[in-house]
């Protein structure tokens, strides 16, 4: 039993944000995977809610003519994980929502809850950013894109207004030619479990040697980070040991563990450090580079 | 024959099709929905509450403080009265309090017509407390000047004895004495089945009780006890239950719910605790922590062990007065040869209430003693294996402390099979000299139990056997199916001795005090074992009583008569019917001269305890840079006895190394020492393991013949739970060289002791 205090569904993405807009206090549900939880803890911020999951509009998944994907907002995990053009062009994708909670979770999560919900844990973040993601986001003004990067604002707290709606993602061939990707959860268990610290690292050959690093931590700081020097210390670097060693070394400049019951930061930036290399070891192999 | 078959269980289609009702699927016209008032703090006093607000809100009926509840205190541990006061439980709860001893505590509790009405009104209940001192540790909680949980002190009592010769002297002189400390944590029983229960009454003095119990007859005993009432006022009904480990063998709600119903005219009244009101709110396995010391020769012997432990039960005594007691003289079984001392101290804190869980205290102490024991193998430089069977209890050995003989003990022969089974020797070979990041390593430990819980107190059950009309017997037995099989299990030793088909052998599975035979309940690892003479008995009676009657119907004389496979034949000549039981049923019922209805009941008190053993085999691989334990095979080897059911059995088996793998490596209450905060009080943050990270999991048995039980059988219920821990531990020394002296064995635990020893 929850208490809920106001609902609507939306019959399109324009009276959606037309009911937020008229409504204070109202939000979003989709898969409700937060939001219910939120309401069970008590929490009457999350009473009011308008729902969107009749709208066809944020659905699917596919290519546009110049090759860029676009994923639905109201992809459920599973939707992603079945989905051939995310396996064969972003398979990190579906890799890093695989390990999202168990098998009942991922049939209604979705990618657009996963992302405005703006936990740092978030399993999508990680695999999105590597590959530079563009949001499409509709809200009274019309329709506007802006990166993923940059979305995150701080802990649960992204740059969308309470009347806009996320309608789909989008990645360019740009951000998914040539890539090979890994994800790697570092958790307590290995299902229903939120990310101690979530690494995803993509990586380009240039010949023998690492092009480019993508490198993202989540839980390691109060948003989801890209790893500027970590990065630049694989650039243009052979396969070898100590290119990530480099990398383990140069990541600690690019994240703020911090102590909490959950974890002390001496033991989170040891695993940062032991993950930077493991996982960016096995996007350049993914990639098709041997050590 | 049915013992020794593995009969598909009586409730599995029941359970698995989703008709099985529990608690919560019994609805009843007019049920109302209580809701606590908990304290957010962990040590403190209520100095002003105010229910105005709550009382207010459309849809409460009732507000109850803790200053409107009988000024009684009433013991909560689900033992059998005891007739000697020196053993009664320890009597320490009210049904609410104005001291609140942790965070969770009851000071209040609403009624409304419904729950979230309930919940809404009980967040509006004001309390202002004054803040007391927090204990946490059992240092904090036993140092000069602790504030005091509880009139007599922290210290709820402290065990001593010394038996198989004298310590102190043995340690003198031994060849190699090894000392530890170790740590095991607060963790919970997790059963699918939260607590829930609610009463009502159906006339002007009785009040029914329907409740998620291990124990109906000693619940409606305590509900008598706390409200004061003649106890043939309160019936208590058990319908299915989803689990409890112990959790249940503790009367929560029970009381609370009675007392509703009685202040409310017998309106029905229900509580349904959340799973983190489980978590706090009910009962957990007592943290320990230990220091020990062993003494070995370099003959092999282990010569001595020395262990002193403290076990924390929390803000109430709920069954801490009895679990150190019950643990450390069952582990007595286990090295009869070797000199023994045990001083264990159980103390009051400010966190959740421990009480009994699976096992009852010997997971605790065989973790340390199993730790102590393979440190003075290698310091005799001895396999650890042959470690132990040199050492560990043979059949005719005499336990120390109470002078019994050991009838039956396969120990030796589970090692040995253990052994073989994981190729120790080849594997353990394999192991030497590793340096990469990834390491193997073999371990063992091995446990003694005991079954039931006599001579500490009583112990007696009873079955009801009725034959039906058309010639099937329904059984009715005061012992309770929790999910564990018992029910199949009696109905497989009904079908033995009275020559019936167990599909033709109907178990009644709930519990009505009012009409079930009496019995304890399910704990301790008793149920097979005590009630399978008071099954026995009445098969037998019922049997005489069928062949009696054949013998009227027939001429025949009935010594000369048998009962097979449901048909009454010649015992010279069984293949061939002379009457089915069916045709007897009927005749028995309506023939307007001869016969009754056949039945029979037998009420057996049981003066036998005899110990099983058993033992974990484990190899695992330690990913030192990640901190993380992967195992590769675990298995458990036990001497139960002759076993009833074997698939039920492996079920057993399979659920205690699950638990136990939770224990070793993954499940911890986090309680802050400072202010007794609890952290992770829910199945998110408390890091139960799910079916993707318990491997696959494997058993054996060594079948012994117990000659004092009614089908040959010992315990099973808790010992599987007992050695993986430690046999874990042991094999992370085996493959990082790193002695890990506390659990859960969590990457955060592992980094903190592979820093230490510069692995990292
Ligand atoms: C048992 C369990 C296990 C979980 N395990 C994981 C895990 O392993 N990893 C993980 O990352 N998460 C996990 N979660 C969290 C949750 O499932 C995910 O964050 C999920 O992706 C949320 O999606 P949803 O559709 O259910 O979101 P909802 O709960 O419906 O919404 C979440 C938030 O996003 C907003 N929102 C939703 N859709 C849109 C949209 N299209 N436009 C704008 N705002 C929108 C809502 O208003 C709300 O604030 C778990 C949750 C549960 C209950």
């Amino acid at each position: 039993m929850f208490a809920i205090d106001y609902y609507q569904q939306a019959e399109s993405v324009a009276q959606a944000v037309a009911l937020l807009a008229a409504e204070p206090g109202a939000r979003l549900v989709a898969g409700g995977t937060d939001v219910l939880i939120r309401l069970r803890e008590g929490r009457g911020d999350y009473a009011r809610l308008v729902d969107i999951n009749g709208l066809e509009e944020l659905r699917g998944i596919g290519l546009a003519d110049d090759g860029t994907l676009r994923i639905g907002a109201l992809s459920t995990f599973r939707q992603v994980m079945a989905s051939d053009d995310v396996r064969r062009l972003v398979p990190v994708v579906a890799e890093a929502v695989g390990t999202a909670g168990g098998p009942q979770l991922r049939n209604v999560a979705t990618v657009g809850g996963n992302i405005c919900n703006g936990a740092v844990s978030a399993d999508s973040v990680g695999a999105l950013l590597v590959h530079d993601a563009q949001l499409e986001i509709q809200g009274p003004e019309g329709r506007r894109r802006t990166p993923l990067q940059g979305f995150h604002t701080g802990p649960g707290r992204v740059a969308l207004a309470r009347d806009e709606v996320l309608v789909a993602l989008h990645i360019r061939p740009r951000d998914y030619r040539g890539f090979g990707a890994a994800y790697y959860k570092y958790a307590m268990r290995e299902a229903m479990d939120i990310a101690t610290i979530g690494c995803t690292a993509a990586v380009r050959l240039e010949g023998e040697a690492i092009g480019e690093l993508r490198l993202v931590f989540t839980v390691a700081a109060p948003t989801p980070v890209r790893c500027a020097h970590a990065e630049a210390a694989a650039a243009g670097r052979p396969l070898t040991a100590e290119t990530l060693d480099a990398v383990a070394a140069a990541v600690a400049a690019d994240v703020q563990p911090r102590t909490s019951w959950r974890a002390r930061q001496d033991f989170r930036l040891h695993i940062i450090r032991t993950l930077a290399a493991r996982v960016t070891r096995r996007a350049a192999e993914r990639a098709g580079g041997k050590f | 024959m049915a013992v020794g078959k593995s009969v598909t269980r009586k409730d599995a289609a029941a359970k698995v099709t989703g008709r099985a009702r529990y608690t919560d699927d019994l609805p009843m016209p007019g049920m109302r929905w209580a809701c606590y008032v908990r304290s957010p703090i962990a040590h403190g006093r209520v100095v002003r509450i105010d229910t105005t607000a709550a009382r207010r809100l459309a849809g409460v009926e009732a507000v109850f403080t803790f200053e409107d509840v009988p000024d009684r205190p009433f013991a909560t541990a689900g033992h059998p009265y005891a007739l000697n006061p020196d053993h009664a439980d320890v009597a320490d709860r009210r049904l609410l309090t104005g001291h609140v001893r942790y965070q969770g505590d009851e000071v209040a509790v609403v009624v409304a017509r419904d729950r979230l009405t309930a919940e809404a009104a009980a967040a509006r209940v004001a309390v202002d407390y004054e803040e007391l001192p927090v204990v946490v540790t059992a240092e904090a909680a036993l140092a000069e000047g602790a504030p005091a949980l509880h009139p007599g002190g922290n210290r709820v009592n402290t065990l001593r004895f010394e038996a198989g010769g004298k310590v102190d002297e043995v340690l003198e002189r031994a060849d190699a004495v090894v000392e530890s400390r170790y740590r095991t944590p607060i963790v919970q029983h997790c059963h699918l089945e939260n607590h829930i229960a609610y009463a009502y009454m159906d006339d002007m003095a009785h009040i029914v009780v329907v409740t998620s119990t291990q124990i109906p007859h000693i619940v409606r005993r305590i509900v008598a006890e706390a409200l004061e009432l003649p106890l043939s006022r309160v019936k208590v009904i058990k319908p299915y239950i989803g689990g409890g480990f112990g959790n249940k063998q503790d009367v929560i709600l029970e009381p609370m719910v009675a007392f509703l119903t009685l202040q409310l005219g017998g309106v029905p009244v229900k509580i349904d605790l959340s799973r983190e009101e489980c978590f706090t709110s009910t009962r957990t396995r007592h943290a320990t922590v230990m220091r020990g010391r062993a003494a070995a020769g370099r003959d092999g012997s282990l010569a001595a062990l020395d262990v002193e432990i403290f076990s924390n039960t929390g803000a109430y005594a709920s069954h801490g007065h009895a679990i150190m007691g019950a643990s450390c003289t069952k582990s007595c079984n286990l090295y009869p040869r070797t000199a023994v001392r045990f001083a264990a101290t159980t103390h009051y804190a400010n966190v959740p209430a421990a009480g009994a869980m699976r096992a009852y205290g010997s997971p605790q102490v065989i973790f340390g003693i199993e730790c102590l024991v393979e440190e003075a193998a290698r310091a005799v430089g001895m396999d650890p294996v042959a470690f132990r069977i040199r050492n560990v209890a043979r059949r005719g050995d005499v336990n120390p402390l109470d002078g019994h003989e050991l009838l039956t003990c396969g120990l030796v022969e589970c090692l040995e099979e253990g052994r073989r089974r994981i190729d120790w020797d080849a594997r353990r070979r394999a192991c030497r000299n590793q340096d990469g990041d990834v390491r193997r390593g073999l371990g063992v430990a091995c446990f003694s139990y005991g079954t039931g819980t006599y001579p500490s107190c009583v112990e007696i059950a009873g079955a009801r056997l009725i034959l039906n009309q058309d010639g099937t017997v329904h059984l009715q037995v005061g012992a309770t199916e929790i999910g564990q099989g018992a029910d199949t299990a009696f109905s497989q030793m009904v079908s033995e001795t009275l020559g019936l088909d167990c599909d033709d052998v109907h178990v009644v599975s709930s519990q009505d005090t009012d009409v079930s035979p009496f019995d304890t309940g399910a704990y301790a690892s008793r149920q097979t074992y005590m009630v399978a003479p008071a099954v026995r008995q009445a098969a037998e009676a019922l049997k005489g009583k069928i062949l009696a009657h054949a013998a009227l119907m027939t001429g025949q004389a009935a010594a000369n008569l048998d009962l097979r496979g449901g048909r009454i034949v010649f015992a010279g000549t069984p293949e061939e019917a002379l009457l089915s039981l069916s045709d007897l049923a009927l005749d028995a019922y309506y023939h307007k001269q001869r016969g009754a209805q056949l039945t029979a009941e037998a009420s057996c008190k049981t003066m036998t305890n005899p110990a099983s053993f058993g033992c974990t085999f484990v190899d695992l691989e330690v990913d030192i840079p990640l901190c993380r334990v992967t195992i590769r095979e675990i298995f458990n080897v036990h001497d139960s006895g002759v076993i009833i059911n074997p698939l039920m059995a492996e079920g057993q088996v399979h659920g205690g190394l699950a638990m136990a793998i939770g224990w070793a490596l993954y499940e911890e209450m986090l309680i802050d020492e400072q202010n007794g905060r609890i952290y992770n009080g829910n199945l998110l943050d408390y890091k139960m393991p799910t079916f993707m990270d318990i491997p696959d999991l494997g058993c054996a048995f060594v079948q012994t013949r117990e000659p004092t039980g009614g089908y040959g059988n010992k315990s099973l219920g808790e010992p599987p739970i007992i050695t993986p821990a430690p046999a874990i531990r042991n094999a992370v020394w085996d493959a990082t060289g790193v002695k890990v002296d506390e659990i859960p064995m969590t990457p955060k635990v592992l980094y903190r002791y592979f820093s230490g020893a510069g692995l990292l």
